[in-house]
């Protein structure tokens, strides 16, 4: 088991189901299980269906990822197809394969 | 607000005095309007009066969507107009969102739309059933998201949103170099535009405002100057003089009753204007003291405006020619108010006077002397508040006096004060110290007087203890 602090918790929001949106959720899911396995949880968020958590997160984009935890928070806008800025956006180290 | 013309389309009243006036009756129905102006010039208290005063005047529920301050900031800084959004927010009636963009933690990557900010928007306006939203200052977003073409496309699906929604909106902008905002703005919401402004001549501070672009709408053309005070923001239609006000036939007395036989009628019409000229030390002020007093004898208040002497010194110096002031001012028939014209702006003079109209519900006014307003203004501004004024004072039937200080004894034509107004007075009469065999001798000449007779000739008086004395003019007019 992964120590505590090690723990991600993403929180992806989106507004239905747009193209974008499906794509982001794929993304991360493939970056996570990729990066993180076994050391995260996403959560996603429909704005459409909870307007009202929007304000809290100040989210403007859709598709936004943040990263809740470890802190601090970190947003992420777009579909996420740029693998590396993603990593590098939520600061998670890509495994660098040597050879 | 006056009636309504029948073709225009519906509008929404701004809740800024004056500003529906120059309008035709506020901004456009259902559609965005952009105020842009530099920092400071009073965009954000502009929106936030038109929601607030949409709340309380109107009923309509308002959004106020912050890029930039906080809730609490907004808040804070509007209280000192007495906009309470606290007690607005708790009654449902307001919302206040704000948008804050943190460019540091944001990271980029792959296609993106801002939809977020729409259900943000969407949800505030349902959740208090909004009827005016507005946006302070959008264009934030330029310095928080990269993409160009997403956020301009964005921006342009926004506003098209807004009109569908049927929100009459507001949305602010920071001034360009070439450009009416710094972002374009003008191109996507383009309805109604309004150039807020803020400058310095002479040392002294003046708003003004204008109106860029109406679509479909007839609107006022120049620069209003507006001012910000402790109930809001009110813009002065300097220019909308109409000459439709009625015309008193009842003569009233000047407080001099030989003075009064000068003119055929018997004294000046009603609701006319009268300006005193002379240089100085040719008793404009006791002229005016005496007009006062025969105000207050037929139990008509007063309202005195002393640029030069304090309501003490006034009331002094009238009770040594036998004027007695004192007793008008106790029993409230006459109300002094006395500032330096340096004080304020001319704009600030101006709607200090319309509150003390208000105030005081006056049936003469006096202002002595307006030439010290020179000193403050360029004389088409000075020029520009007195129109303004004796339109206002016509319009309410009150008997208008302004005395005015000349420099030249010879040619009274020549000097900018009297230029400006002369021709806008009713009745205009002119005060002179003449040397004449090794005396000096005081002369009264009446220079006109619309619609009635009058003497041509110059009339000697004399200053006693007990006032004015016409000793020759009481030979000729028996």
């Amino acid at each position: 088991m992964a120590p505590k602090e090690k723990l991600w918790q993403l929180r992806l929001y989106v507004a239905g189901q747009t193209p974008k949106s499906v794509l982001a959720l794929k993304n991360i899911n493939d970056y996570c299980k990729k990066h993180l396995a076994g050391k995260y949880s996403i959560e996603v968020i429909d704005l459409l269906k909870n307007p009202q958590f929007a304000e809290g997160d100040q989210i403007f984009a859709i598709p936004t990822l943040v990263r809740k935890v470890p802190e601090p928070i970190r947003k992420i806008i777009g579909d996420l197809s740029n693998e590396e800025r993603v990593l590098m956006g939520l600061n998670i180290r890509p495994i660098i394969l040597e050879n | 607000m006056k009636v309504q013309k029948k073709n225009t389309f519906p509008k929404t009243p701004t809740g800024i005095s004056g500003l529906d006036e120059i309008t035709g009756g506020g901004f456009p129905k259902g559609r965005p309007a952009l105020i842009c102006g530099s920092a400071g010039c009073g965009k954000t208290l502009f929106a936030m009066q038109f929601l607030v005063k949409g709340i309380t005047d109107f009923n309509e529920p308002g959004v106020f969507m912050s890029f930039e301050e906080s809730s609490a900031d907004l808040s804070q800084n509007v209280r000192s107009l007495g906009f309470e959004l606290e007690k607005l927010k708790s009654e449902n009636k307001l919302r206040v969102d704000h948008v804050h963009i943190e460019r540091s933690e944001i990271e980029e990557t792959g296609e993106y739309d801002l939809e977020g900010l729409f259900i943000r928007l969407n949800y505030a306006i349902d959740s208090i059933g909004a009827k005016r939203v507005v946006l302070d200052t959008i264009e934030s977003l330029f310095a928080g998201i990269s993409n160009m073409a997403v956020l301009r496309s964005e921006l342009r699906r926004l506003f098209q949103w807004l009109k569908q929604k049927g929100v009459t909106a507001i949305i602010t902008g920071e001034r360009g170099e070439n450009t009416l905002t710094r972002h374009g703005l003008e191109e996507y919401v383009s309805d109604c535009v309004i150039l807020l402004d803020f400058r310095v001549i002479d040392q002294l501070a003046t708003r003004r405002l204008r109106i860029v672009k109406y679509r479909g709408s007839t609107h006022g053309t120049n620069e209003y100057p507006f001012l910000i005070d402790e109930s809001g923001i009110s813009v002065i239609p300097v220019t909308s003089l109409r000459l439709d006000y009625k015309s008193s036939k009842e003569i009233i007395s000047t407080g001099l009753p030989v003075l009064d036989k000068l003119f055929s009628g018997g004294g000046v019409f009603r609701g006319s204007s009268t300006l005193l000229t002379g240089t100085a030390g040719t008793a404009k002020t006791i002229l005016a003291a005496h007009f006062a007093m025969s105000s207050c004898r037929r139990k008509e208040p007063v309202l005195y405006f002393s640029f030069e002497e304090s309501p003490d010194q006034l009331t002094r110096n009238m009770a040594t020619i036998g004027v007695n002031l004192k007793p008008m001012i106790k029993s409230g028939l006459l109300f002094i108010h006395a500032s330096r014209p340096s004080l304020q702006g001319l704009e600030m003079h101006l709607l200090t006077l319309h509150k003390l109209l208000a105030e005081v519900n006056p049936r003469t006014v006096i202002v002595d002397p307006i030439s010290s307003l020179i000193t403050i203004g360029s004389s088409s501004e000075v020029r520009g508040m007195l129109v303004r004024l004796m339109d206002t004072l016509k319009t309410l039937q009150i008997n208008a006096l302004f005395t005015s200080l000349t420099h030249q004894q010879q040619n009274e034509h020549n000097d900018a004060t009297v230029d400006a107004v002369s021709s806008l007075a009713d009745t205009w009469i002119n005060l002179r110290n003449e040397s004449r065999d090794n005396e000096r001798v005081r002369t009264l000449l009446i220079v006109k007087s619309r619609g009635m007779g009058h003497f041509n000739q110059p009339q000697d008086f004399t200053i006693t203890s007990k006032g004015i004395r016409f000793d020759q003019a009481l030979k000729n007019i028996k």
